[in-house]
C-alpha cells in the first residue's frame, strides 16, 4: 500500500468531517480523537448504563497500553487514530437518496451486475431495498414475528436500554477487551451492532440477517455484535455486506461475538464485499475485525462461512472456543484478492473439551498483485481427550504477481487428539481452461466456472440465496484477472 | 517497537568482556576483516540479545531456559578417551574423522586419509591461518542474524572446513564428531563446506556428550554448492540429557545441484535445529529429512526455510516426530516460491505420534508463494497410529503392544529408509528398535 | 459347532446394521454369504474378526462354545479365526516376512508349541509361496505397500495358508481379481480345506463360488438372512439378481405382519 494511499484515506477522513456531517447534521459529531471524554460523550449520547461506560473505559485504558499488530502478512502505513472521529449519528430521513436516481450510478451497476436489479427490487417494494438504505427496518419487519419465538433480535444499543442484563452478563465474554488491538479499541468506542438471543429449544424460524448495516457507513466503523443461543436452539445468521460502501477508505474493526450454550448451534454466514480499494491501491476498506464463537456446553456447534471478496486489507480470524464436551466448530472460508487487496484471514479452533471436533476448508483466491494468507491456529488443550480436527487449504493463483501463503500453527497437547492439516496451491490448469474455452466459454466466463468449482466446498455451505450472490460477486470481482 | 533484548542483566557484559580477554587468541585474529566480522556481530548481540519465546521464530524454542545456560565460552578443549570416540563410528563406514572437543578440533583423535587432488578436509582455524581469503567470502554476519547466530561468529573457535575444487568426488564421508567433556559452557563451532562445480561428498556429523555436565552447543554451518554439486549431510545427535545444542545452517545451491540432509534427534536436553536453504541456481534440487524421538523432558524444534529463488527448483521435506514423556518437538518450515519462481516443484510433510499424556507436538508448515505456475504442497497430521493397521496387526495374532511397538517403529523408520548411506541407517534402525522393541521383538524388524 | 452366530444384532455409528442374524457352521463346513451392497456382509466379517467401530446390540456369537465376542482381536487369531480382508491394510515398514513369523509363532506360543527357528519357518513359508504363486521378493517388502490388487489377496490368502486357521473368513476376496487371480487364490483356499477347518465365504458374486464350492449359501439383505439354501440358490441368483429374492422377502414381511 502506498503512501499516496494513506493520504486518501486521511482525506476522506476529514472529507466526511468537513462536508458530511459537521456541516449537515453537526449535533450529532464528535471532532476527530479519542480520549476518555469522547467515550463518556458516546456513552451519554446512547444513553448507557454505567456499567458500560465503565467497561469502555477500562477497555480504552487497556487500548493505549497495546500495540498495533504487525505479524500479519500485509503492509500498510500506520494509521492516525487521532484523525479518526468516534461518533456520527446516522444521517436523518432527508439525508438517504429519496429515489434510484439519487443513488450513485456505480451501486446500480455493480447490482445490475449481481443479478440484482434494484428498480425491480423497488417495485417489489420488498426487503432487499429497505436492507441496502435503511439501517434499522429490516430488524423491525421481522421483529415482532421473532418475538413471537422469544427471540431478540435488535440493535445493540436497543438491547443495551431493554435487556441490560444479557449484554451485562455476555459482552466480551468470548472477546474481553483485552484481546487484541483493534477488539481492545472496539469496546471502547463501538457504536452499534445487532443483538440476537434466542431463548432455550426454539428453532428460529427464519434466517436473520444484518443489511441493515449496509448503510451504517456513516456512522461509524466499529460495530459490535452479539448472538447468544441458549440450551437447544438453533439460529442462522446472515452478515450481508454485498453492497460496496458508497463511502471509500476506511478503517472497519468490528467484534462479533457468539455464545452457544449446551446443544445450540449458530450458523454465522458472511458474503464481504467492502469497497477494495482502485486498481492502482488507491481507497478500499481496512478490514480488521475480531469474530469468535465459544461453545459453552456439551454438543454445542459453531459453523462460520465467509466469503470474502473485498476490503483493501482484510485481517479477521473467525473463531471457535471449544469448551463444550463433543461440540462442533467449523470455518468455510473463500476469500480472493484482486488487483492490490491483501488479505490475512482463516481461524482458531481450540479444543478444550472431549471429543471436540473441528473442519477448516478454506479456498485462498489470489489474482492482479492480491496477496492472500490463510492463517489458523488449531489448538488442542490437554483435556481435550479425543479431539479431531482436519483443515484442508487450497490457494489458487492467476497470474504470476500475486501471492498466496499459507501459515498453519498446530498446537496438540493430548495424544488421543487426531489432528490433520492439508494444503495445496495450484494456477488454473491451461487444459482446463482450453477444455472449456473448445467448448465455446470465453476465457473469462471459464475462469469464473473454474474458480467458483474450486470454492464449491464452501459455498455449498451458505444458504441457498447467498451462494449464487457469493458466486456472482466472485465472477464481478476477479473482472480484468485474466488477459 | 523498539527491540528489548532478551539478555538478562549483565550477560551481556560477561559476553563482552570474555571478547575483549579472548579475541588476541581467537581464530584468524589479526586479520583485519575476521576481526571486523567479530566484532560487528558482537554488537549484533549486545543490540538484540538473545531471541524471545515472542520472536516467530522462536516460538516454539525455550530459549530462556537455554540463555541461562550459555555461559562465556570455553577456553579449551577437555580431556576425551579416545574409546568415547570409537564408540560413535559406524559399523562398516570407512569414513576420514575429524572430532572436535568442547569447540576445538582434537588432532589425536582425528584421522584423515588420503584425499584426492583438489580437496581440503580439516578444522577452520587451521584453514584460516593457512589461507584466509579464501574463507573471507564465506564468513559473514547474515542480515537479520539472530543473538545466537551473532554469539556463535563473535566466538568461533574452530570448525569443519570441508573444500572441494571444481569436480572433486570425495568416495569416503566424512564423518565428523562434536564432543562435550564437561569443560566450559559453551562451545561455539562454525563449518564452512564449500563445493566446487560438480564436486561430491558425504559428512555425517554426530552430536554426543562424554559428560553429564550441562553444556551448549551454537553451531553455525556454511553450505555452498557449486553448479551441479551435490552433499549428503547427515547429522545423528545422541547427546545425553545435558546437553543444549543449536545448529543453524545455511545452504546455498546453484544451478542443478543437490543437497540431501537427514537430520536425526535422539538425545540432548533441547535441540534447535535449523537450515536455510536458498535454491539460487535454476534446477537445484534440497530433499530434507528429519525425525526426532525423544521422552523425558526433551525438546526439539526443528525449523527450515527453502526459498526457491530461480525457476524450475525442486524441494522435498519430510520430518517426522515420535513424542514420549513431557517431551516437546516442534516444526516449523516454511517454502518461500520468490517472484520469477516458475516450475517449482515443492512439497512438505510433518507428521508426529504423541505416546505419553504429557507430551506435546507442534506444527508449523508454511508456504509463502508469489509465483504462478508452481506445484507446492504441505501436510501436518498429530495423532494415534491407524487404527486399520492396529486391527490388521492384531487379527493376525500379534498382541496390541507388539502391533503398536511395530506401527510406531515403522512410522519412524520411514524416515531413515530415505538414507543412502547403509552403516548409517542400520545403526539408526537399530538404535529405534532398541528404543520401541524387545530383544526377542526386535529380530529381523529392520 | 465350531461356530454358532443367534440373534445377532450390530450397530455402526447407531445405525443399526446386522438385525438378527442366525447361523451355524460346522467344522469341515463352507458357507457362502451372498447379498446386495449394504446388506451387512462385511459388517459380519468384521464382527466375527472383532474390529473396533461395531457395536454389538443384541444377541452372542459361540466359538468352540465360547463367546467370541469377549476375545480381543489377537486372541481370536490365535484360537485359529482368519479374516481375509476386503481391503487389505498397507502397514509400511514392517515386511511381510517379519509379520508372518511374529504371527506365526505368537499363535504357536498360545497352543503351547515352540516358536519355530529360522530355517524351519522358511521352508514352510516357501512351501505357502507356491500355494500362491508368489515370489520370494514379496517377502522383504514392506506388508502390502506398493502391492496391486490381486498381489495383496494373494498375500492374505498366503498368510493364511501358514497360519493354518480353523475358521476362515473371507471377505469379498474375489473383488478386483482378474481371472487368473481368481483362479490361483481360490485354489490356495481349496486346498486348506479339511475336516477341521470351516470357510466363511463372503461374496457379491456367484463366481467365485464356481471355484470354492460351498455347501451352504446365504443370502444377506436388509442385516437378516432371507433365504438359506444349497450351491444351487448362488447359480439361481446369478441368473436373476437380488431384486425377486429383496421382492419376496418385503412381501414376506409384510404378510408377516398383517397376519400379526
Amino acid at each position: 500500500m502506498s503512501s499516496s494511499s494513506q493520504h486518501n484515506i486521511e482525506a476522506l477522513l476529514k472529507r466526511r468531517y468537513d462536508a458530511g456531517f459537521v456541516t449537515e447534521v453537526e449535533q450529532e459529531t464528535v471532532p476527530p480523537g479519542l480520549n476518555e471524554d469522547v467515550i463518556r460523550l458516546i456513552s451519554a449520547k446512547k444513553n448507557e448504563p454505567g456499567f458500560l461506560l465503565e467497561w469502555r473505559l477500562k477497555a480504552y485504558r487497556h487500548w493505549l497500553t497495546m500495540e498495533e499488530p504487525r505479524w500479519a502478512h500485509v503492509r500498510y502505513q500506520p494509521i492516525d487514530y487521532q484523525a479518526i472521529s468516534y461518533y456520527a449519528a446516522p444521517k436523518q430521513k432527508k439525508d438517504r437518496p429519496k429515489s434510484l436516481d439519487e443513488v450513485d450510478p456505480k451501486l446500480l451497476e455493480t447490482y445490475e451486475k449481481l443479478g440484482i436489479p434494484l428498480r425491480e427490487q423497488e417495485m417489489l417494494a420488498g426487503v432487499a431495498v429497505d436492507a441496502v438504505f435503511d439501517s434499522v427496518s429490516v430488524a423491525t419487519t421481522f421483529k415482532e414475528k421473532l418475538a413471537e419465538h422469544g427471540i431478540i433480535f435488535c440493535s445493540f444499543s436497543e438491547a443495551v436500554q431493554n435487556h441490560p442484563e444479557l449484554v451485562e452478563k455476555y459482552l466480551g465474554s468470548v472477546v474481553p477487551y483485552t484481546d487484541n488491538f483493534f477488539a481492545a479499541l472496539n469496546s471502547a468506542v463501538f457504536s452499534d451492532g445487532s443483538f440476537v438471543y434466542v431463548p432455550p429449544g426454539v428453532r428460529c424460524p427464519m434466517e436473520l440477517s444484518t443489511y441493515f448495516r449496509i448503510n451504517a457507513a456513516n456512522t461509524g466503523q466499529f460495530e459490535r455484535t452479539l448472538i447468544i443461543a441458549d440450551e437447544g436452539s438453533y439460529v442462522s445468521y446472515l452478515e450481508g455486506c454485498t453492497a460496496p460502501m458508497r463511502d471509500e477508505n476506511q478503517l472497519h474493526a468490528a467484534v462479533v461475538e457468539l455464545v452457544a450454550l449446551e446443544g445450540a448451534e449458530i450458523k454465522y454466514s458472511t458474503v464481504q464485499n467492502w469497497y477494495p480499494g482502485d486498481e492502482e491501491g488507491r481507497g478500499g476498506i481496512y478490514n480488521f475485525v475480531t469474530k469468535r464463537g465459544a461453545c459453552r456446553g456439551r454438543r454445542a456447534k459453531i459453523s462460520w462461512t465467509q466469503v470474502e471478496t473485498g476490503s483493501a486489507i482484510t485481517w479477521k480470524y473467525p473463531s471457535v472456543i471449544l469448551e463444550g464436551d463433543e461440540s462442533v466448530g467449523e470455518f468455510y472460508s473463500v476469500a480472493l484478492t484482486n488487483n492490490c487487496q491483501q488479505a490475512d484471514t482463516g481461524t482458531k479452533m481450540v479444543h478444550i473439551g472431549k471429543n471436540t471436533r473441528s473442519t477448516i476448508i478454506s479456498k485462498g483466491i489470489s489474482a492482479g498483485r492480491g496477496q492472500n494468507a490463510y492463517r489458523g491456529l488449531v489448538r488442542i488443550a490437554r483435556s481435550a481427550e479425543g479431539a479431531r480436527n482436519y483443515t484442508q487449504c487450497d490457494s489458487l493463483l492467476i497470474g504470476d504477481r500475486c501471492g498466496a501463503h499459507t501459515f498453519p500453527y498446530i498446537e496438540v497437547r493430548n495424544r488421543t487428539a487426531q489432528v490433520e492439516h492439508e494444503a495445496t496451491t495450484s494456477k488454473i490448469s491451461e487444459d482446463q481452461l482450453f477444455y472449456l474455452m473448445q467448448r465455446g466459454l470465453a476465457a473469462e466466463d471459464a475462469v469464473s466456472m473454474i474458480v467458483n468449482g474450486f470454492c464449491k466446498e464452501v459455498f455449498k455451505e451458505l444458504p441457498m440465496e447467498f451462494a449464487v450472490e457469493a458466486q456472482k460477486l466472485l465472477g464481478v470481482s476477479l473482472e480484468g484477472a485474466v488477459g | 517497537m523498539s527491540a528489548q533484548p532478551q539478555t538478562r542483566a549483565g550477560a551481556g557484559e560477561a559476553f563482552a568482556a570474555a571478547f575483549r580477554e579472548r579475541r588476541g587468541g581467537l581464530p584468524g585474529a589479526g586479520l583485519a576483516w575476521l576481526e571486523g566480522l567479530r566484532e560487528q556481530a558482537l554488537e549484533r548481540f549486545l543490540a538484540v540479545g538473545f531471541p524471545s519465546p515472542r520472536d516467530e521464530d522462536w516460538r516454539y524454542t525455550d530459549v530462556r531456559v537455554l540463555a541461562r545456560r550459555l555461559g562465556v565460552p570455553s577456553a579449551g578443549p577437555g580431556p576425551v578417551a579416545e574409546e568415547a570416540v570409537r564408540a560413535l563410528a559406524f559399523e562398516g563406514l570407512e569414513a576420514h574423522r575429524i572430532v572436535f572437543v568442547d569447540g576445538f578440533l582434537a588432532p589425536a583423535l582425528c584421522a584423515v586419509g588420503p584425499l584426492p587432488e583438489g580437496a581440503a578436509v580439516g578444522g577452520l582455524a587451521e584453514a584460516l591461518a593457512r589461507d584466509p581469503e579464501a574463507l573471507a567470502p564465506w564468513l559473514r554476519l547474515p542480515e537479520g542474524a539472530d543473538g545466537l547466530m551473532a554469539l556463535n561468529l563473535a566466538f568461533m573457535t574452530d570448525g569443519l572446513h570441508l573444500r572441494l575444487d571444481d569436480g572433486v568426488v570425495l568416495d569416503r564421508p566424512v564423518h565428523v564428531i562434536h564432543l562435550r567433556s564437561g569443560a566450559g559452557a559453551s562451545a561455539h563451532l562454525r563449518h564452512v563446506l564449500v563445493l566446487g562445480r560438480g564436486a561430491r561428498a558425504t559428512v555425517i556429523e554426530s552430536v554426543a556428550a562424554v559428560s553429564e555436565a550441562e553444556a551448549v552447543d551454537n553451531q553455525g554451518t556454511t553450505v555452498v554448492l557449486g553448479e551441479g554439486a551435490a552433499l549428503d549431510h547427515y547429522h545423528v545427535r545422541e547427546a545425553g540429557p545435558r546437553l543444549y545444542h543449536v545448529g543453524a545452517a545455511g545452504v546455498r545451491q546453484e544451478a542443478g545441484s543437490r543437497y540431501v540432509s537427514h537430520d536425526v534427534t535422539l538425545g540432548g536436553r533441547l535441540t534447535r535445529s535449523g537450515i536455510h536453504v536458498e535454491l539460487a541456481g535454476e534446477g537445484a534440487e534440497c530433499v530434507l529429512n528429519g525425525l526426532y524421538v525423544v521422552g523425558g523432558r526433551q525438546q526439539v524444534d526443528c525449523h527450515t526455510r527453502i526459498e526457491h529463488r530461480s525457476a524450475g527448483a525442486v524441494s522435498r521435506e519430510l520430518y517426522k516426530g515420535v513424542l514420549d514423556g513431557r517431551a516437546r518437538g516442534a516444526f516449523t518450515g516454511r517454502v518461500v516460491v520468490h517472484p520469477g519462481a516458475q516450475r517449482t516443484d515443492a512439497e512438505q510433510a510433518n507428521h508426529n505420534l504423541l505416546l505419553s499424556e504429557d507430551a506435546e507436538a507442534d506444527s508449523r508448515p508454511q508456504l509463502e508463494i508469489y509465483a504462478d505456475d508452481v506445484k507446492c504442497s504441505h501436510g501436518s497430521t498429530v495423532g494415534e497410529l491407524d487404527e486399520t493397521a492396529l486391527f490388521y496387526l492384531r487379527s493376525r495374532a500379534l498382541d496390541e503392544a507388539l502391533a503398536r511397538s511395530l506401527l510406531i517403529y515403522a512410522f519412524a523408520s520411514d524416515v531413515l529408509e530415505r538414507m543412502a548411506l547403509e552403516p548409517v541407517r542400520r545403526q539408526l534402525e537399530r538404535r529405534l528398535t532398541e528404543r520401541l522393541l524387545r530383544p526377542e521383538e526386535a529380530e529381523g524388524v529392520i | 459347532m465350531l461356530l454358532e452366530i443367534r440373534n445377532l444384532h450390530v450397530s455402526v455409528e447407531g445405525k443399526p446394521i446386522l438385525r438378527g442374524i442366525d447361523l451355524a457352521v460346522a467344522a469341515g463346513e463352507v458357507h457362502a454369504i451372498m447379498g446386495p451392497n449394504g446388506s451387512g456382509k462385511s459388517t459380519l466379517a468384521n464382527v466375527l474378526a472383532g474390529r473396533e467401530g461395531y457395536e454389538v446390540t443384541g444377541g452372542e456369537v459361540l466359538y468352540r462354545g465360547r463367546n467370541l465376542l469377549e476375545m480381543p482381536p489377537e486372541e481370536r487369531a490365535r484360537e485359529g479365526i482368519f479374516l481375509a480382508f476386503q481391503y487389505p491394510v498397507e502397514v509400511p515398514g514392517v515386511s511381510n516376512i517379519y509379520l508372518l513369523k511374529a504371527a506365526v509363532n505368537a499363535v504357536r506360543k498360545h497352543r503351547g508349541l515352540p516358536e519355530l527357528d529360522a530355517m524351519d519357518f522358511l521352508k514352510l513359508v516357501r512351501e505357502k509361496l507356491r500355494l500362491v504363486q508368489m515370489d520370494e521378493q514379496f517377502l522383504y517388502r514392506s506388508v502390502n505397500e506398493g502391492f496391486s490388487g490381486g498381489e495383496k489377496k494373494r498375500n492374505e490368502v498366503l498368510q493364511m495358508a501358514v497360519l493354518e486357521p480353523t475358521l476362515g473368513i473371507l471377505d469379498e476376496t474375489d473383488s478386483g481379481l482378474d481371472i487368473d487371480a481368481l483362479r490361483i487364490v481360490s485354489e490356495g483356499v481349496n486346498s486348506l480345506r479339511s475336516p477341521e477347518r470351516a470357510f466363511l465365504v463372503v461374496t457379491h458374486y456367484q463366481r467365485l463360488l464356481n471355484y470354492i464350492v460351498p455347501d451352504r449359501v446365504h443370502v444377506l439383505a436388509g442385516g437378516r438372512i432371507i433365504r438359506s439354501g444349497d450351491r444351487t440358490l448362488a447359480l439361481e441368483l446369478e441368473e436373476r439378481g437380488y431384486g425377486w429374492l429383496l421382492d419376496e422377502a418385503a412381501r414376506g414381511q409384510a404378510a408377516g405382519q398383517a397376519a400379526s
